[in-house]
């Protein structure tokens, strides 16, 4: 075996390993991106468990999740707060890899479930849910899943025409989102004082009172899906260039797109059912990920860690800075992600892609 | 590396057996059976092409003659950039077939025809942030797997192609930061690292100035020869197509109007036929190959508008 780093002579990006008939490459960069980040959302998982109005230190975390910890801190870390931590987690990596792949596919970082949709329409099929049929959690979660779902079939409906191109991706799902922000407003008019109450803190976005029930159904998705995009991530990759070269290269165009697509789709709708439309870390992890790792392509797993670890750091941020439950994670997100995209409007703009 | 290149060359002749070298192989087993009318690696036959419901062109057959140089030429809309999706699979016929090695090519696997036909689209896009180096290196897409991603063939078939097209240099500048010229020979050069003994270019040499033109062109002749390459472009300058086509194609609107050697395609009455304009064919004083000389204005608008022309005379 040998390991050949970032020859001089090819100048292409990474680390080789080769031994007879096999050869792997390696992407140090984002390989150690990934690491730090991974780091990052698991230091931040631990103080977010102490965080609250029984504080707890680290270590005695630590412990507890290892099965020494006292009664009541372990009814406190194993019941209450890791589940909650957990779907914080599986929420930002899906919603993560999720935005990496319809940025990738929409070759457009505004193409990302935020803005085409996607979360407006999960939004719609829980708000049914909770006004219209009254439903408790389960159904509201099975709402918002088929909401995402069926938003997602008409984005692409109505975006294909001979394959579906970014641009036009973008366009429709913008319209897509302002029909569903309409229905939304309508049905929050239509509901009664304490349905609309829950239908606006679901619209937030928020981790309070999760619980083993939500992690289970999401780690399922993410166990399935993740390993399903990041198998096509190569032809994602090579779809970056143009269907034509993508196809020249050998690559079923079409077939890729769709397998994707599903994927993103319903790893957004699972995150959004598990704790509602959680404002632009979709838009944003990708982004961030994809800055950092300083690689070309989607990088579906950087972005992944990234959402993980933006969505701890922010619901510790929220309960830090307004004390426990006072703030839902989505409007944190939602301001930082907010400024965020104004700024990435601008530099577009600038770059006039826009 | 040195160390590693002791272990590198053992490796290296394990894997002779590479994928150019079993397709080079076919390539001279199907050329000595010869002539036109014979099989060749690319045909198509009768094929109606269609966007929605838009005929471009209908019982079209066209052969693609082993080791050419081809080149398609005609008007705006006469259907060549859509047969050349049709050829490269891009289009598919709504009736007709197109046969890669005798077999309808929509029904190969799709990488198995990428390691055969190479295609150099129109408008390909650079992912952001994407040096040239990694940029060839996806050409190598569709002789790559989950357990081969980066073999040593792939490092020196890269380090070829940039080296052939002159971008070797270039190797860790960002393709964004490159001029038009520059781009196209990176993206030339990502088609030639895919190693296809058949390669299809569509209008390489649009946006490009006349000197890097030239160069494109001058490219695409130096692989036809020395690697013995099949190569289809599309040419918007008939002048150009004449001068380096071992092989050309006139169409329009959706027909092939003739075929052959320049030398015997090009003629005044052709280009009248297939572009409507007056000209002269000359010898090309450097290469001997048809020159198209438009007529000037004065005889082409006396040919149209006679009072107009002699209007325009009096006021001169």
């Amino acid at each position: 075996m040998n390991a050949s780093k970032r020859t001089a002579k090819s100048g292409t990006r990474g680390v080789t390993l080769r031994t007879a008939g096999l050869s792997l490459r390696l992407d140090v960069r984002g390989a150690v991106v990934g690491l730090l980040l991974i780091a990052v959302a698991l230091v931040m998982s631990v103080v977010l468990i102490g965080t609250g109005d029984f504080p707890i230190a680290p270590a005695d975390v630590m412990r507890t999740l290892l099965g020494d910890g006292t009664v009541a801190q372990d009814f406190i870390v194993n019941e209450l707060r890791l589940p909650r931590v957990l779907v914080g987690l599986l929420v930002g990596a899906a919603l993560g890899m999720g935005g990496a792949i319809f940025q990738s596919i929409s070759r457009n970082p505004l193409g990302s479930p935020d803005v085409i949709g996607l979360g407006q329409g999960a939004a719609a099929g829980a708000l049914t849910a909770i006004v219209l049929v009254k439903g408790d959690p389960n159904v509201v979660a099975t709402g918002a899943v088929l909401g995402g779902v069926l938003t997602g079939l008409a984005v692409y409906a109505l975006a294909w025409r001979q394959g579906v191109h970014g641009y036009r991706l973008v366009l429709v799902g913008i319209g897509t989102s302002a029909t569903f922000t309409s229905v939304n407003g309508y049905l929050l008019t239509q509901a009664h004082q304490e349905d609309a109450a829950r239908a606006v803190m679901w619209l937030t976005g928020s981790l309070n009172g999760r619980d083993w029930d939500q992690v289970w159904p999401l780690l399922a998705v993410c166990a399935v899906l993740m390993p399903v995009a990041l198998g096509q991530s190569r032809n994602l990759r090579m779809l970056e260039m143009g269907d034509d070269s993508a196809y020249a290269l050998g690559v079923r165009v079409e077939r890729t797109r769709m397998v994707l697509m599903g994927a993103a789709v319903l790893l957004v709708a699972s995150a959004t059912a598990a704790a509602g439309p959680v404002a632009f870390v979709a838009l944003v992890a990708p982004q961030l990920a994809r800055r950092l790792t300083r690689s070309p392509g989607p990088n579906l797993l950087p972005a992944a860690w990234m959402g993980a670890a933006l969505l701890v750091t922010a619901d510790w941020a929220a309960q830090r800075a307004f004390g426990a439950d006072q703030l839902p994670v989505g409007v944190l997100t939602g301001m930082l992600g907010g400024a965020y995209l104004l700024w990435l409007l601008v530099t577009e703009r600038r770059a006039g892609r826009i | 590396m040195t160390t590693v290149d002791t272990t590198r060359t053992t490796v290296d002749t394990t894997r002779t057996e590479d994928d150019m070298d079993k397709d080079t192989r076919q390539t001279v087993a199907s050329s000595t059976s010869g002539t036109q009318d014979q099989r060749q690696r690319l045909m198509a036959e009768g094929l109606t092409l269609a966007y929605d419901r838009r005929t471009v062109a209908e019982e079209l057959s066209v052969t693609i003659p082993d080791h050419s140089f081809t080149v398609i030429v005609g008007p705006n809309a006469c259907g060549k950039s859509t047969l050349l999706r049709a050829l490269s699979r891009m289009l598919k016929p709504t009736a007709g077939s197109v046969l890669l090695d005798g077999q309808s090519i929509g029904s190969l696997p799709a990488k198995k025809v990428a390691r055969t036909l190479g295609l150099l689209p129109q408008s390909s896009i650079a992912p952001d942030g994407i040096t040239v180096a990694d940029l060839v290196a996806r050409g190598r897409y569709p002789h790559q797997g989950l357990l081969r991603q980066w073999s040593e063939t792939d490092e020196r078939i890269v380090d070829e192609s940039m080296a052939a097209t002159g971008v070797a240099e270039l190797a860790d500048r960002y393709v964004d930061e490159l001029s038009g010229g520059q781009r196209q020979r990176v993206w030339i050069a990502m088609a030639i690292a895919q190693q296809t003994p058949l390669l299809l270019l569509d209008e390489p040499t649009t946006y490009l100035d006349i000197q890097h033109q030239i160069d494109v062109l001058d490219l695409c002749a130096q692989l036809h020869e020395e690697q013995g390459r099949t190569l289809v472009a599309v040419l918007h300058d008939l002048n150009h197509a004449a001068r380096y086509a071992t092989h050309l194609i006139a169409m329009r609107g959706g027909e092939v109007v003739a075929e052959g050697a320049p030398g015997d395609v090009v003629t005044a009455e052709l280009v009248e036929r297939v572009f409507g304009l007056r000209c002269q064919v000359i010898d090309d004083p450097e290469t001997g190959t048809p020159l198209v000389i438009p007529a000037a204005r004065r005889s082409r608008t006396a040919r149209v508008a006679a009072p107009l022309a002699t209007a325009a005379v009096s006021e001169s």
